[in-house]
């Protein structure tokens, strides 16, 4: 009775637009028939598959960055007090509470040809020419993986914090110093979080449009650039349904494949 | 006592305002088994805590083997642990939560399975060096908590309530297969424990903690025997406490008048003035019922007010003289021998068997 609200929602504003989505990618034919078609034409293409993998490689670098920038903040979040970690909690949460479109006009400001980053290195003689950090896909990255590192730090905190300190204690008076508690205690058990955290980002970062359409210019399409643009432009909804629909099967295929594999409790516990 | 292998000097541990241990000084001799014992708050964990190293004492000095090792850490202190949640490492099967401290030792090689092998037998836990911790019983990781901590033979073994989460069966049974290894291997072992049974049945001596404060150390026997205070006489197995007031002293003979109760006649040195108030305790298995009247000191007309049956024993409660309810404890003895709710009967107890404080 009480989740009745939230499915009714869910059915309408969730499922019965992908339910559309699916009936649009598979009518998609030259002709209008029912059949694969679309997904031929979005498979076929060596332009859209190129699209298709750069996609996947920004996710990934982004996922990478984003992992090894969140495990040392996470580590010092699991060990602090508790003044010094609601200060740094609200560092990692602010981004969150910022619209999007605002961080990223505020990135072009910073990493432009003659935006603050560029403008400092010149002055201080670290380089003559300015750095291209936009309109490619570093950029990109450098945008995906400031919204997205939330969603690294949380899950991996929270492994960090569920492991019982009486293990490092344990391993202390066994014999262990700093490096070999860390080694053999702390991280193997926060690999769940780690994975959780991979997952939470990676899936987050194959759908991104905002930061890539600005911050990439013309030269990095990523997929979700390439739907709207059938949509909008060429008017080709069963191509664009299509591409959706891989996206979505890529998603599935993940979030089972680690439901299957780890649990998806380790997301949030 | 042999050789002292740890020794504790007016250790205190203050917390803000807060004094968890309070100049505490004890003697741990090589392969003895010491237990400290006390309810919760009373600074015995605190006080393993500051030798195992994870907490520095805010005065005092610890010495193992007459070296300060104060400043030193805990991985540096060649000590075995076991802790009341085991904490057995989740991610390593058994044989390499046991081997864990051999290989930060940098043992290697068929040295590393020998040694483990070893103790797993020791503690009749060969052949499961495969499992994960969460596929044994809470008596099962026990026993590789044990073996971890006695695998890599330390000088000194710490355990901290080890069996508090275990059932009353499985307490008993792991007591005696501890106390057989620490004698088998003669570790030097220091143990925590609020269970006044535990203590008395494993060590060599026990230190009575309260509020900080090691009360009194002894044997089991002379601490059951001769509690220096009321609360050791409480605290280590159970006491009938009266109040009294003292009536008469002479020659190491005692008169003393229990509030509204009859006067016992007591054994005691203390040149104790008459009209001074003290308390007075007896073990409630040191009180004799009978049904016909005896003529020793301290024969006292009473009538049973309670009857519980306990199995191998009994507990009354007996009224005396319709104010003092004393407990009395009697072993079992088959149904014709015992007394019912409501029955006249007289009380005994010998003079040696009261204590006195002041």
């Amino acid at each position: 009775m009480l989740v009745g609200p939230a499915l009714i929602l869910l059915g309408t504003v969730y499922l019965y637009p992908l339910a559309r989505l699916l009936v649009l990618s598979l009518t998609g034919g030259a002709d209008g028939a029912v059949g694969f078609g679309a997904y031929r034409r979005f498979l076929e293409s060596s332009v859209y598959l190129g699209v298709l993998l750069r996609t996947f490689r920004i996710s990934l670098v982004v996922t990478a960055v984003c992992l090894v920038m969140a495990y040392p903040v996470s580590y010092v979040l699991s060990r602090v007090g508790s003044l010094t970690f609601r200060v740094i909690m609200v560092f990692v949460l602010l981004p969150l509470w910022t619209s999007i479109l605002v961080r990223t006009y505020a990135w072009m400001v910073l990493l432009q040809a003659n935006g603050v980053l560029n403008n400092l290195l010149r002055r201080l003689h670290v380089i003559d020419e300015p750095l291209r950090l936009m309109y490619n896909e570093a950029g990109v990255v450098i945008g995906m993986a400031q919204v997205l590192l939330p969603f690294a730090i949380l899950p991996v905190f929270a492994s960090l914090r569920n492991i019982d300190p009486r293990l490092h204690a344990a391993a202390q008076v066994m014999g262990a110093g700093p490096w070999r508690r860390f080694r053999a205690v702390t991280l193997p058990l926060s690999l769940p979080g780690v994975a959780a955290a991979g997952l939470l980002v990676f899936v987050q970062a194959l759908g991104f449009f905002i930061i890539p359409a600005l911050l990439g210019g013309s030269r990095v399409i990523t997929l979700a650039m390439v739907i709207e643009t059938q949509v909008v432009d060429l008017l080709d909804w069963s191509l664009a349904s299509s591409m959706a629909m891989v996206l979505l099967v890529v998603t599935v295929v993940l979030v089972v494949g680690f439901d299957r594999l780890l649990g998806l409790d380790k997301v949030w516990v | 006592m042999s050789r002292s292998l740890v020794t504790l000097v007016g250790v205190s541990k203050t917390y803000g305002r807060t004094v968890a241990v309070n100049n505490v000084s004890l003697e741990v001799g090589e392969g003895e088994f010491v237990t400290l014992l006390g309810p919760s708050g009373s600074g015995k964990t605190t006080t393993l805590m500051l030798i195992a190293g994870f907490e520095r004492p805010t005065g005092g000095e610890i010495l193992v083997r007459g070296e300060s090792v104060v400043a030193r850490p805990p991985e540096k202190r060649d000590i075995g642990m076991v802790f009341q949640s085991y904490a057995l490492f989740p991610h390593m099967t058994v044989f390499e939560n046991v081997a864990f401290p051999l290989r930060t030792r940098r043992v290697t090689g068929p040295e590393v399975a020998k040694r483990v092998d070893e103790v797993l037998t020791a503690v009749r836990m060969s052949g499961l060096g495969a499992r994960y911790p969460r596929q044994l019983s809470g008596g099962q990781q026990q026993r590789i908590a044990l073996a971890r901590a006695l695998v890599y033979r330390p000088s000194l073994l710490l355990m901290d309530e080890p069996l508090g989460a275990l059932d009353k069966k499985l307490r008993e049974e792991m007591q005696s297969e501890i106390k057989s290894l620490q004698r088998e291997l003669g570790i030097t072992t220091l143990y925590v424990t609020h269970d006044q049974q535990e203590a008395l049945a494993l060590s060599d001596r026990i230190a009575i903690m309260n509020g900080g404060d090691v009360i009194q150390t002894g044997s089991p026997l002379a601490l059951y025997e001769r509690p220096a205070t009321g609360f050791v006489a409480g605290f280590l197995g159970d006491v009938n406490l009266l109040e009294g007031v003292m009536a008469e002293a002479a020659r190491g003979l005692l008169r003393v008048q229990i509030v509204d109760g009859p006067e016992v006649l007591t054994l005691g040195e203390q040149p104790l003035a008459p009209g001074k108030r003290v308390r007075l305790t007896i073990r409630p298995e040191r009180l004799e019922i009978g049904s016909t009247e005896l003529a020793v000191p301290n024969a006292w007309r009473g009538r049973v007010r309670e009857v519980v049956f306990h199995g191998e024993l009994v507990r009354y409660g007996v009224e005396v003289e319709s104010r003092v309810v004393l407990r009395v404890t009697r072993p079992f003895r088959g149904p014709d021998t015992l007394f019912a709710r409501g029955e006249e009967i007289w009380l005994t107890s010998r003079p040696e068997d009261w204590r006195l404080f002041a």
